[in-house]
C-alpha cells in the first residue's frame, strides 16, 4: 500500500515536471526528461535480452541438440563480431554481421514486400466498378501513384490524374492527422484524469 | 579488398538466398526466412549494448569535464533500471513479474514519463494544426476540412452539434422529423466514409509507391549498387 502511495508520488512528480514544459523548458522538465532517457534506454536493454536474446539464443543452445544447437554460435559469434566497433583497429570487422543483417532486411524487401503487401494492396484496390465507392477508391489509388511518378512530365490527361492525386492525399493527411490529434488529446485526457483522481483524488 | 568487398559478398548471398528460398517451400530452404530473422533478432540484441555504450560514453565525457547533473541524474536512473532489471530477473526468473521491482518501475516511472510526452504533443500539434489548417489554398482547405470532420465524428461534441444542426433544418422544414434526423450522426458516417475511402486509397497509393521503392533500394543494395553502409 506504501509502495503504491509513493509510486503515485513519484508518477504525479514526473508528469506535473513534464507538463511544466508549457510554461516554457525549465530544471524541473530537463531532470525528468534525462530520467526519461535512462530509464528508457535501461528498459529496452533489459526487454531485448529477456526476449530476443535469451529466449532464441540462450534457452535454445540449452535445450536442443545437434546441428541445431550448433548452428546457433553463427548468429552469436555474429553479435560478438558486432561489438568489435568498440576498438579502432578491429572495427571494420562489424562489418560482417551488419552485412548479413542487411543482406536479410534486403531479401526481405524484396520478398516480403510483394507478397506481404504490394500483392495484397493491389489485389483489395482490383475491385468491381459497380458502386462508387469502388470507382473512387480506384480512381483515387491510380492518381496517387500517379502523382509520385515524375518520370513523366505533368500534362493533360497525366497532370488531371496528378491534380486528382494531390486531392485524394490531402484528405488522406487532413484524416491522419485529426486522427493523431484525438489520439493525443485521449492521452492528454488520460494523464489529467490520473492527476485528479489518482493523486488528488478529487473526481471520481 | 577485404574490408569493402567481403561485406558486400556476404550480403549479396544472404539477400540472393532469401530470395531463392522464397520460391523453395521445402527443407532446409523453406524455414531459411525463419531462421534467419531469429538470427537477425540475435544480432540486434547485441547492437543494444553498442548503444548502451555510446550513451554512457557521452554522459562520462560529459561528467569528466565538469559536473553535470543532468548527465548524473541519466546515468542513475539508467543503472537502477538495469540493476533493478537483472535483480528482478534473478529474483522473480522473468523481469516482467507483476510484483517485481522492475515492473514497479515500469508501471510509476515510464508509463507516465511516456504518456505525459505524447500527451504534450497534444498541445504542440495544436500549435502545428494553426499553421496547417489556415484555409490559404484549395489543398489546405481539403486538410482543414478532412481533419474537422474525422475529429467531431469521433467525439461527443460532434454528435451534440449535428443535433443543434438537425434541430435547425427541422424547424425550417417541419416535415422532417428531428428524431430520425438527430439518429444519422452525420459527422460520425461522413467521417467513416472519409477514412473507409479517400483516405484508404491515398494510403494504399502511397504505399505500393513506397513498396516499389523498397524492392527497387532492396535490389540495388544486393547487388552492390548502394553501399553507404560500409562506412569507414
Amino acid at each position: 500500500m506504501i509502495l503504491n502511495i509513493i509510486g503515485t508520488w513519484l508518477a504525479a512528480t514526473l508528469t506535473l515536471a513534464i507538463f511544466s514544459f508549457l510554461y516554457k523548458d525549465n530544471p524541473f522538465y530537463k531532470l525528468a526528461e534525462h530520467i526519461y532517457v535512462g530509464v528508457s534506454a535501461g528498459f529496452w536493454v533489459i526487454y531485448v535480452w529477456a526476449f530476443d536474446i535469451k529466449p532464441m539464443l540462450i534457452d535454445r543452445f540449452l535445450t536442443t541438440t545437434g546441428i541445431e544447437k550448433w548452428i546457433l554460435l553463427i548468429p552469436a559469434i555474429l553479435g560478438v563480431l558486432m561489438l568489435t566497433r568498440w576498438f579502432p583497429k578491429t572495427a571494420w570487422i562489424s562489418r560482417i554481421p551488419l552485412s548479413f543483417t542487411i543482406g536479410i532486411g534486403a531479401g526481405l524487401g524484396v520478398t516480403a514486400s510483394i507478397q506481404g503487401f504490394l500483392i495484397p494492396q493491389i489485389g483489395a484496390t482490383l475491385l468491381p466498378l459497380t458502386t462508387i465507392n469502388n470507382i473512387l477508391l480506384v480512381i483515387g489509388v491510380i492518381s496517387t501513384i500517379i502523382y509520385f511518378y515524375f518520370s513523366k512530365e505533368f500534362k493533360g490527361t497525366w497532370k488531371f490524374f496528378s491534380r486528382l492525386g494531390i486531392i485524394f492525399i490531402m484528405i488522406a493527411f487532413g484524416a491522419s492527422f485529426g486522427y493523431t490529434v484525438m489520439a493525443r488529446i485521449s492521452l492528454l485526457i488520460g494523464r489529467i484524469y490520473f492527476l485528479l483522481h489518482n493523486f488528488l483524488n478529487i473526481i471520481p | 579488398m577485404i574490408r569493402t568487398q567481403l561485406p558486400l559478398i556476404i550480403t549479396f548471398f544472404t539477400g540472393m538466398l532469401l530470395i531463392v528460398t522464397f520460391f523453395i517451400p521445402h527443407k532446409p530452404f523453406g524455414d531459411l526466412e525463419q531462421r534467419f530473422l531469429i538470427w537477425y533478432s540475435i544480432i540486434s540484441g547485441f547492437t543494444v549494448l553498442l548503444g548502451l555504450d555510446s550513451l554512457v560514453k557521452y554522459h562520462l565525457t560529459k561528467l569528466k569535464k565538469e559536473f553535470n547533473i543532468h548527465s548524473f541524474i541519466l546515468l542513475f536512473s539508467l543503472f537502477l533500471t538495469l540493476i533493478l532489471g537483472f535483480y528482478s530477473w534473478f529474483k522473480f526468473k522473468t523481469p516482467f513479474a507483476l510484483n517485481s521491482p522492475f515492473m514497479y518501475l515500469y508501471t510509476y516511472v515510464i508509463i507516465p514519463l511516456q504518456a505525459t510526452m505524447f500527451a504534450l504533443l497534444a498541445f504542440f500539434i495544436a500549435s502545428a494544426a494553426y499553421r496547417a489548417f489556415r484555409a490559404r489554398t484549395f489543398e489546405a482547405t481539403l486538410l482543414l476540412i478532412a481533419a474537422t470532420i474525422v475529429m467531431l465524428g469521433r467525439v461527443p461534441i460532434g454528435s451534440y452539434i449535428w443535433k443543434g444542426i438537425a434541430s435547425f433544418i427541422s424547424t425550417i422544414f417541419p416535415k422532417i422529423p428531428y428524431e430520425e434526423l438527430a439518429k444519422k450522426e452525420i459527422f460520425a458516417l461522413i467521417s467513416d466514409w472519409i477514412m473507409n475511402i479517400p483516405q484508404n486509397a491515398a494510403k494504399r497509393g502511397i504505399f505500393i509507391g513506397t513498396a516499389l521503392g523498397g524492392i527497387a533500394m532492396s535490389i540495388r543494395i544486393i547487388l552492390g549498387i548502394e553501399r553507404t553502409y560500409i562506412t569507414k
